[in-house]
Formats: C-alpha cells, structure tokens, sequence
C-alpha cells in the first residue's frame, strides 16, 4: 500500500512488470520488492527444505526469502534478492522452488514431515544402502530442496571485467562513507566509492533523520552531486565490494544493466578488481532477527526494513503494525509509521525498562512467542509476566539489534571481536592492511557518530597518503545513544527460525550441540546454518548465541564462522568474465592460415596455434586417404609444410656457445658457422626437456628451436639459467618465432624447386646436409636451412613474416606443379614415425636420454644442466623403459596410441605391464601401422613378439620389437 | 596479490611465473655429491612464516626475481632481481 | 618473375572506430629488439645517441617521438622503432630485427583508458602512466607492450601470430564502453 507523500521513488513514472505472469504496478526506483509489497503481495517464496510459505523480510542484498527468478529463456537469472532488483518497464519476475504454483506446493508436504528433517537428517537417513545415494536419494532430495534453476542454455548475456586503481577506496555510500569520500575527494585524492545500492546514502534514504538541518536524503544527494563533480572522485552506485586480497586489492561486482529494459550493448555485470592505497569499510550494520515460534511467516520483516519501505519507497508493508524489539531504534519504526499515518497496534518491547510513547502503545518486558497466518501473518501471540495474549496484526517488524558489517575486515584470515554494550562483533583493527573501518560497520550507530568517523578515517588515510586535507566541516546529526539488552530466542515449543533460507531452527542448533557438535564450525556444517546464499548474514550471530547457550559458554569463547568472500554472490559468468567465446584464449594464426584453410585443410589446435591436419584432394573422402598420398608425395616428389609454430630463439652475445653447452646436453661453442645441429635439453633433475635443432648464424650468433609445445617454457627456461644461475655470460636473446614465416620443403625435389626460387644457386656444396646460410627470395632477404623431420632430402626456408602468406602461396603453387603440393599434421606425423623422430608424445616429462636412444648425447666433456642427476642410479639400465618401434605381425594390423604392452603370452593386467605405446601411424610407404613404444629394456628386445593392448578400445594386436628407425635407418635419403 | 617488480613497479600477480623456494639459485657443483643434489632439486622447506622464493615476470620484462614473503600474513618484504642476488647483474 | 607479396598483421581488419575510439594499425618502420653486451651499456647508450640521436629509455620509458623512437622493451632489451640500426651498434649490441613480429596498434579518443582497463592489468591513470611511459604487460591473455603516446593516445604491440584476437579483444571492450558511455 502506497503512503502518499512519503518516499524517494518517482510517482511521475509508472510502470509495470510482471511476477508469476501478474501484472504489477511500480515507479521508477521500486525495487521488485518495494512494488510487491505495495501491491500487497505478501506471499513470495518457498523456503529451501520445507516449502514454507515466505515473504519478504529485509529491504538489501542480505535478504532470505525474497529469492526469485528474472527474465526467461537462456538469460534467466535465478536467486536474485528481490530487495535488490530494481524494477523496469516489462520486467518479468517469477517465485521459485515451488510446484506447481507459489500458492499450492506440492512440496509443502516436506513441513509435515517436519520431525524427521532436523539437523543431520540427510546424514543419518541416507547412509546405507550406499549405492542408493546416487541413483535415488541425490536426484530426489536436488528436487526437494532447492532455489531457483539455471536454463541450461548458453548464456547470451555479455559478462566484462576491469581493473581500476584508486588512493582511497570508500566502500558504502551511508552517513560514513559519504563523509569519508567528501573529505578525501576535496582534498583532491583519487577516490573510489562504491555502494551496492542504486541510489547512494545507505540508511539515510530510509530514515527520517535529519543531516545539518535538512533531511539526510537530501543531504546525501547534495554529497553525491558534489562527488559527482569531481574528477578526481569515481561514483561506482550498484557495485558491492565483495573481498578484500592480498596488497590493496578489493574484488567488486557491478550490476550494470539489470535494471535496463534495452541494455544494448552494455554488460550485465561487470567485475572489478581495485587496487587501493587505502580503503575505508563502511558498510554498515545489518539488523538481524529474534527467533520465536513461526517467526518466518510472511509479514514478518526487521524493523529497518519496513522503515525502508515506508520512507525511501512510500509504501506501507501493513495496515496493523505491531513492532518487536529489544532496543530504543525499532521504536523508530513505530514513531514513522505513526506519523504517516499508518496504524500501530503496539510496540513489544522485551526490556523492562523500554522508553515510554505518546503515540503508541509500549508492552514492556514481554515477548513475541507464536505468529499465526501461513500465507499471511494474521495474529501474533506475546508473553509477559501476567501470561499469553494475541493481537491482530498483519505486519511484525522485528529487531533483535544490528550487526555491523564487519565481512571484509574477515577475509584475510582477520576475527571479529565481542562488544558486549552493543551486543555484537566489532571488527579488530588492522584486520587487513590498509583498511579501517568506520561507521555502524564499526560499531557506531549514531548518525553522528558514522559522520564523525567516516571524516576521522578518511584524514588518517590522507595523512598516509601525504595528502593535505582541505576544509570539511562535520555536519550536525542526531547522536542518541543505542540502548540493547540481548536477546537472541524466544523460549517456547514449536519451531523458531534462525536461519531462513536453510530452514535451520533454534532445536537444530541444539540437537547439534546435543550431539556434540560444539564447535561452531562443527555446528554450522552439521546443521547448515549459514551455508545458504546469505552466508549468515541474517542468522550467524543468533545461531551462535543459542549454540554458546546450549554448551554453556559465552558468545566471545563461541567464536564466528570463518567470512569469506565473496561478500554476496557472484555470478560465475562475471567471475570468468572476458574469458567467453573467443576471448578463452588467444589464437595463434600462421601467415599460411588463410591459403591453407582456402584449400580445404581442416586446422586443428596445436597449443595457441592453427595448423592444418591435411589438404584433401579432389574425390578424397577421408583423412586417411590425404595422409596417405601426402606421406607419398614427399618420399617422392616435395611436399610444403609451415613449420613457423616451432619456437625460434636468437641468442646473441660473445658466451653464446658456452651458453649453449650448458643448456644442451651436447656441444654448440664448436659448431661451425653455417651449420646447424641437433640438440636435446634436460631439466636438472634429469629427465629430458626438449629438443630441438640449433644453427650457428655467425660466431657470436645462433638461432635454437624449439619444438612448438615448448617455446614459451624454454624461453623461460633460458632465462631462468641466464639470470640465476649464470648471470656473468655475456649473452641475450629474444624470441622470433613471430618474426619468421618459415616453411619445410621436402622431397627428392626439394631443391629443384628451390633452385628455381632463389637467386642462389642450392647445391650440396652451399647446403650441404645441416648446412644453413642466408638466402634471397625474389629480393627479399632469407634463410635457408637444411634440416629434415621427414627423413628426406629437405630444407626449411625463413622470410620475415610479411611475406609468409606470398611464400607458402608461391611454393604451393611450384610444388603442385612439380606433382607435389601442401602437407598437413597428420601426415607430418608419420613421416616422422616411419623414421623414429621424438616428439613430446615420446618426450613426455619422465623418460631419459637414455631412455630414447640418445644418452651418448650427453657429452662426458663438460656440465650441462641435468646432467649430474641424469647420472642418477635408475635413470639408464635395462629396467628403463626404452624407446623401441612397434610392427604388427598378428591377425589384427592396428596399434592405438597409449596401450599397454605385455609378454606375448602373459596376462594383460597391470602387474605384468612391460611398456607403453606413444605414437602411432599407418605408414604407407611400408603399408603398415607402425609404432613407437617404451619397453621395459626395449633395445635388448628386437625381434621379439609382444601383446599389444587398449584395454579402453578393446584392441589387442601381436606386435614385433624393432629399432625404432623403420625407414632408411642408414639416412642416405636425408643425408644425400 | 601483488609483487613490486623492480624494473617494472606494482604489478598483479597474474603476470608472474611462481617456482618455488629461491635455493635453485645455489646450484652445487657438479662433483658436489649426491645429497647436495639430493637436496638442490627435490628438498624443500614449508615454513608458517617468511619464504624466499623465485618467481618469473614472465607477462612483463622478463625478469627473475628474488622475492621475500611471509606465507602467514601474506605481506611481501622483499623483491630483488636474481641476476643481482647472484652478483652478476645485466 | 613472381614477386613477394607484403602483408600487414591486421590485414583486413582495421581501422574501427567505436563510440569515439579509434583502433587502427600503424607502420612504424623498421623494429629492431637491442640488447647491450655485458660491460657495454654506457658505450651502447653513446652510440646509440650519436647514431640516431636518441637517449637511451630508463624501464618503463620510451624516448624519441613518431616516426624514431627508442622504447623500453623488458629487462634486457630496448625496441628501435623506425630506422634501421645503424650498423656501429652492431659492436655495442646484440641486434636483431623485429620489424615482422610485431602488431602494431594506436588506439586512440575520449574513454580509451576505460577501454583498456578491461584488459590491462596495470595502473593506465593519466597521473601515473604519463605520456612517454612504456609497459610490458598483459591484455587480456596476451603479451603486449603498451605506451601512452598522447592524452588519449596509446601504442600497443601484440605478437603479430595473435592479431585476430588481439583486434577482437579491443573491439569487444570498445563496444562495452560505448554502450555505457551511450548512457
């Protein structure tokens, strides 16, 4: 019900929306609650265990009950706090975790069975039989309980992320925060003050006070214009400050554009990462509930809220008002209704002593113990010393004091400390470097007071900042003590709640103290209080004042819960925010991209990179048959390859070759200029690292490569020796992966194509084999290599990127014309294979250079790294698992990549395992599959039949033991 | 978290390379025996207080550094390049 | 005789302009990666000024103006950026041409900061970052150097393999300020 005259809403703009289908009238700057409540929908929820019939309680993010569903389709974001949502023209709001209908739940069936769901229930009922769990018991009880549900469809929704950097975060925009900002921006500070609400001014937008004589709502708008005009002060309204980490950094989820009907472009929420000098925490104080019997009936709100209500939105919550407390502030409550003229039945004050009211009625010492109205309160039953009464009313707004927001202050591993003259946890000061706190966050409840720290913190934090502070005059507001006696349960039978989103009443806490879970983070897993999207906020304090009850202790020795963040909920959406679609990682496009994809070849991902698999031919159908003829087409003509994603690396400097000796296992300080040689890399504990082919370039000068897995981690590798182990050679380098386009030509044609593209003339005089020298490709300057990973007479030529695409265009073209063309992974792949080249399927991180055939690499003339512990006893013998090839000799010709290799006649279990299988390749130019394999002393093996299984397949195959070199092992092809 | 660089200034802990305790700069002597490698490569303390560890500023200027840090309160105490720890330097 | 054929790393996807950002490529001439020889640096540092007239950059510094500029490049390196070395440093340096590896864009109007504080990790305030100031840092997932050449003005290099993404990044987080800058 609307309340005219009072409230901040725009009654020049109307609006409407919808809830459960409903046509609902609101203004601009409802939120959907405010509007709900005016429309006197009382009813709005379902709550998670039972199905208890839930209204709303609160009117900010902390809210319980008021969870519903917004939009539909794939955006649809369930468990939004109704308290939170602002209101748009065409807004669609439905209840959930109900069925069929918010008023007629089936489920409601689960209050019944009340008895048997208390704490623990899910883990004494559904213990045995244990492979129940899965099938019947999870599925059955995911249904029951629940909130509201995800679509399961891609979500549309565009999700940022940004980074901001401030002298002075203010966090919250109350009586404390604004001052805080005020005296920090005049002073010319670069400040940052967020609030989650929408309109900034915390408790003075629902409060009558007044701020140097005018209400505090305007006052707080004057402020916030003020703010506005600074631009050394940003205003980030709707953004909740959700954790504090480590040196100054604070995470913060805006809500940019859920309260737009077109939100164009614009995301729905962005996340925030704020690097801050310094920061206040004034975050305020959030009221929190006493438990009696059925105090989770709709209408049944806190006392501030429905002072919200009726101040910031107009609207009255009830027409009967009775009001619940246990200290002076909830008489507010009474005082503002009464002066909008909205009836009071009577203030329930539990202090004897409460303060007298002229315009209403006070009933003191007593307090409320049963609410009746399941839908809709109805009547309330209250105790005092003479005995029970009821009055009827459709409103109880409740108080059992505040708690100060003390979350952030938590985060860092920080503990809150008691205050018992407010009955409450304070935050300890210097909880989290670099962060104090002021305000009713710090346990100051006077409007005063919030204004008096929120000035006293920001000039401290100036003064930090050696910042001069400007003129800032502390303004006049109301200053009246807070007046508490604790009081956390009403004694009675029946349930009283303190958790309402996890239906965790008073007797569970008390069954789980029973049952000895006394340690509050015990307590609070046993019975699942706090655990719910609120995290507590509403139920924390009062569960463990009942829990410190029941075990006889005080609250201090009780102790909280651990708070982390994030302070609210995040969605995962904004958490991961810039990682969707394309921005998951970058791509990595080889100058050859766009030519190979325009000849059909599919790309697979290779790390970062593109490459393409294979170039199918007219009338090919499958990848086979284009691996095939590529595999052909080099061994007999010349095949194209862009090999440019192998990492390059230009290495400088007078100590190049010593350099290099100490991270190659061989040595490179005596390879002459113009040659290139292989070289194999191992970390220090042994195992091998990488390989790859190095060339001297001039006698201070060699270009490494790296394989394309590996680039980035031997970058860094090199680095690594360089600076913290030999930072006295004088030697740089820098990558030049980027800077080459450079591009494997390979066949017996190979250099007749060459020849006829270069201005040199290539012969086996100027490149011989492992020769590398400068080349001129029409005019542009490169290099030519002759290396070979295809075991055929074959070069790589490098031109600077630029020119990549023209290149790889013009060899394509030389090549098809030559009877040859492009080849792609798959048939690169076993080129290799057929010729027993490693790559990191074999070099996987846990084999020797032993292990692959190649431990007379590691030169016995000098250290390396790795070499010392490669010497270790273990790493070399013939219980190594030793590379070896694999030819099928069986009935079935196929090998799969990571079988299991065993006796021939053995049982192919895991004790009797000999091996493994790595690569794998159907080589046509044997016509055979063909692999590469670890076996338990493999090179004293040849010639022998082993048992081939994938177990994961279900292939078997009899296989017999070879060199791994299948094809011309005397290397006369590379070589010739 | 956050690490000052010492080229680079305060920098976010996303553009670092974490290894692990700063001893991988006490490379022993190839004939150094088989506990000092025993210890150089696999032995690593766990301390509840302050660590000095390695860490790579591998998304700026490439520098390995030397930093001091307590793993209780997570303050950084200290950042120094390796190439200087070690004595050599750029 | 078939000639090669030059391609630029955003070939074909720039410039964009959204809401009052521009974002397009620019050739900056040769680029060339110098790092000094141990026990150099001072001499380097000399003929560096007496070949191109330019001061040796301090970190996080870029000297020169468009067209010659000398730019802090990471630990050991400095980025010449527009002639071609001058072959005297070839003795006071490792040398090595950079000129195909690099993307390079100049994102540049009112709001570009808040464009790059969705992808840049670093403090990018005018106060702090002055014009003149270099960074290696991060965008979004790739490595890139980034200097602010004027009030609303930056440079920004990526690995020319990551130009797509680099373009599609920018692009995304334009449009995302726009929209809020629309109203």
């Amino acid at each position: 019900m609307r309340v005219n005259g009072k409230g901040l809403v725009d009654r020049n703009s109307p609006l409407s929306f919808t809830f459960d289908g409903r046509r609902v009238e609101a203004f601009r700057g409802d939120t959907v609650a405010s509007a709900l409540l005016a429309a006197g929908e009382r009813l709005v929820g379902r709550s998670f265990k039972y199905h208890r019939p839930r209204g709303v309680m609160g009117a900010g993010s902390e809210e319980a009950n008021a969870l519903i569903t917004v939009g539909s389709g794939a955006a649809r974001d369930p468990n939004v706090r109704a308290t939170v949502q602002e209101v748009f023209h065409g807004l669609e709001t439905t209840s959930q975790n109900r069925w069929p209908s918010l008023d007629f739940d089936l489920l409601a069936v689960n209050d019944l069975a009340a008895p048997f769901l208390g704490a623990g229930f899910y883990y004494k009922t559904f213990m045995w039989p244990r492979k129940f769990w899965e099938r019947l018991y999870e599925p059955v009880i995911r249904r029951a309980a629940g909130l509201g549900a995800l679509s399961r469809e891609h979500n549309p929704d565009r999700y940022e992320k940004a980074f901001a950097f401030c002298d002075l975060l203010v966090i919250g925009a109350g009586p404390a925060g604004l001052m805080a900002a005020l005296t920090a921006g005049r002073a010319g500070a670069d400040v940052i003050l967020a609030d989650e609400d929408a309109v900034m001014g915390g408790r003075l937008n629902g409060e009558t006070l007044e701020v140097d004589g005018r209400p505090g709502a305007d006052w707080a708008a004057a402020v916030v214009a003020e703010l506005a005009s600074m631009d050394n002060v940003r205003l980030m309204p709707r953004t909740t400050v959700t954790g504090a980490y480590d040196q100054g950094t604070y995470g913060a989820l805006e809500r940019v554009a859920h309260h737009l009907e077109d939100r164009g472009d614009r995301p729905l929420e962005c996340f925030w990462r704020i690097v801050a000098k310094r920061a206040i925490l004034c975050a305020g104080a959030i009221e929190r509930p006493v438990a009696f019997r059925n105090n989770d009936r709709p209408g049944i709100m806190t006392a501030s809220a429905v002072r919200t209500y009726l101040n910031r939105y107009g609207v009255a919550a009830g027409r009967t008002v009775t009001v619940f407390a246990n200290n002076d502030d909830a008489h507010r409550t009474a005082s503002d209704l009464v002066a909008a003229g909205v009836h009071v039945a009577a203030v329930i004050d539990s202090r004897d002593d409460a303060p007298d009211s002229a315009d209403f009625p006070v009933i003191k010492g007593a307090q409320v113990c049963d609410a009746a109205g399941r839908k809709g309160l109805e009547n309330i039953t209250f105790r005092t010393a003479l005995g029970e009464d009821k009055i009827q009313t459709d409103l109880l707004a409740v108080s059992g004091g505040w708690n100060p927001t003390v979350h952030l202050t938590c985060h860092m591993s920080g503990r809150p400390t008691w205050d018992p003259t407010i009955a409450a946890f304070v935050p300890t000061p210097g909880s989290v470097p670099g962060l104090t706190v002021a305000g009713a966050a710090n346990g100051a409840f006077s409007t005063h007071e919030a204004l008096q720290q929120g000035m006293a913190e920001a000039k401290a934090a100036l003064s930090d900042l050696g910042v001069k502070p400007a003129g800032v005059d502390l303004p006049r507001a109301e200053d009246g003590e807070y007046e508490i006696s604790p009081l956390w349960s009403v004694p009675g039978k029946g349930r009283a709640w303190l958790d309402f989103q996890n239906d965790v009443t008073v007797k569970d806490v008390v069954q789980a103290a029973a049952e000895n879970f006394r340690s509050v983070e015990h307590m609070k897993r046993y019975t699942t209080q706090g655990m719910s999207p609120d995290q507590g906020k509403n139920s924390n304090i009062g569960a463990l004042a009942v829990l410190a009850d029941a075990t006889g202790r005080g609250i201090p020795e009780t102790g909280t819960t651990t708070y982390r963040p994030p302070f609210s909920p995040v969605s995962i959406a904004a958490m991961g925010a810039g990682v969707q679609g394309a921005g998951f990682a970058p791509q990595r496009f080889t100058t050859s991209h766009v030519a190979s994809v325009g000849h059909g070849a599919p790309m697979i991902e290779a790390g970062l990179w593109y490459r393409p698999s294979y170039f199918p031919a007219p009338g090919e159908t499958t990848w086979r048959q284009s691996c095939d003829r590529e595999v052909n087409m080099v061994r007999n003509t010349v095949g194209i390859c862009d090999v440019s994603t192998l990492g390059k690396i230009d290495i400088q400097g007078k100590d190049a070759g010593v350099f290099l000796d100490f991270v190659y296992t061989n040595t490179f300080s005596t390879l002459p200029v113009g040659k290139a040689r292989y070289g194999l890399m191992l970390r220090e504990d042994g195992f091998v690292m990488d390989d790859g082919t190095s060339a001297r370039l001039g006698e201070n000068h060699y270009v490494m490569t790296t394989t394309t897995a590996a680039a980035g981690p031997v970058m860094r590798h090199l680095d690594y020796v360089h600076q913290c182990l030999v930072p006295d050679l004088d030697v740089s380098f820098i990558s030049v992966t980027e800077q080459w386009a450079q591009f494997a030509v390979a066949g017996p044609k190979s250099r007749d194509l060459l020849n006829a593209l270069v201005d040199e003339t290539v012969e086996d005089t100027t490149w011989p084999f492992m020769g590398c020298a400068p080349v001129t490709v029409q005019g542009v300057k490169g290099r030519l290599f002759r290396i070979s990973f295809s075991g055929e007479h074959a070069y790589e030529i490098a031109v600077p990127s630029r020119y990549g695409d023209s290149l790889f265009r013009l060899l394509l073209a030389r090549a098809e014309a030559m009877g040859g063309g492009a080849y792609g992974m798959e048939a690169l792949n076993v080129l290799r294979i057929e010729k027993g080249f490693i790559t990191h399927a074999e070099i996987h991180g846990r084999v020797t250079a032993f292990d692959v055939g190649l431990g007379r690499m590691v030169s016995q003339k000098k250290d390396c790294i790795g070499k010392t512990m490669s010497e270790r006893p273990g790493l070399s013998g013939e219980d190594r698992e030793m590379l070896v090839g694999l030819k099928p000799v069986g009935p079935v010709k196929q090998i799969t990549a990571g079988a299991h290799l065993f006796e021939k006649d053995a049982d192919p279990v895991r004790v009797n395992e000999q091996g493994y299988t790595t690569s794998v390749g159907f080589s046509p130019t044997l016509e055979s599959y063909l692999g590469l394999a670890f076996l338990r002393n493999g090179r004293a093996r040849h010639g022998e039949e082993v048992k081939v299984v994938d177990h994961l397949r279900g292939i078997t195959a009899r296989c017999v033991v070879c060199d791994p070199v299948f094809f011309d092992p005397e290397g006369g092809r590379m070589r010739g | 978290m956050r690490l000052t660089c010492p080229q680079c200034g305060e920098r976010d802990r996303r553009e670092f390379y974490y290894v692990g305790d700063a001893v991988a700069l006490e490379r022993p002597a190839p004939d150094a025996g088989d506990e000092a490698w025993e210890a150089y490569v696999h032995l690593r303390d766990n301390p509840a207080g302050e660590t000095r560890d390695l860490w790579y500023h591998e998304a700026g200027c490439g520098a390995w550094l030397v930093v001091t840090r307590n793993t209780v309160t997570h303050a950084v105490l200290d950042v120094v390049l390796a190439s200087d720890v070690k004595g050599g330097g750029a | 005789m078939a000639e090669l054929i030059a391609k630029s790393p955003c070939d074909g996807l720039l410039p964009v302009e959204i809401g009052g950002v521009t974002l397009r490529e620019v050739d900056l001439g040769h680029l060339t990666a110098l790092a000094p020889h141990r026990g150099k640096e001072k001499s380097f540092a000399e003929a560096m000024k007496a070949a191109h007239g330019l001061t040796l950059p301090k970190p996080g510094r870029a000297t020169g103006k468009d067209g010659k500029r000398l730019i802090w490049f990471g630990r050991a390196h400095v980025l010449l950026a527009g002639p071609a070395p001058a072959a005297r440093l070839l003795s006071h340096a490792a040398v090595t041409d950079q000129s195909d590896a690099w993307a390079a864009l100049r994102i540049e109007g009112e709001g570009v900061e808040d464009v790059l504080a969705r992808l840049v990790p670093i403090d990018l305030r005018q106060q702090v970052f002055k014009r003149g100031h270099t960074a290696r840092t991060q965008l979004q997932h790739m490595n890139v150097s980034i200097t602010r050449l004027g009030d609303d003005a930056f440079m920004i290099l990526g690995f020319r393999s990551m130009a797509t993404t680099l373009v599609h990044e920018l692009e995304t987080a334009m449009s995302g300020v726009a929209a809020r800058r629309a109203g």
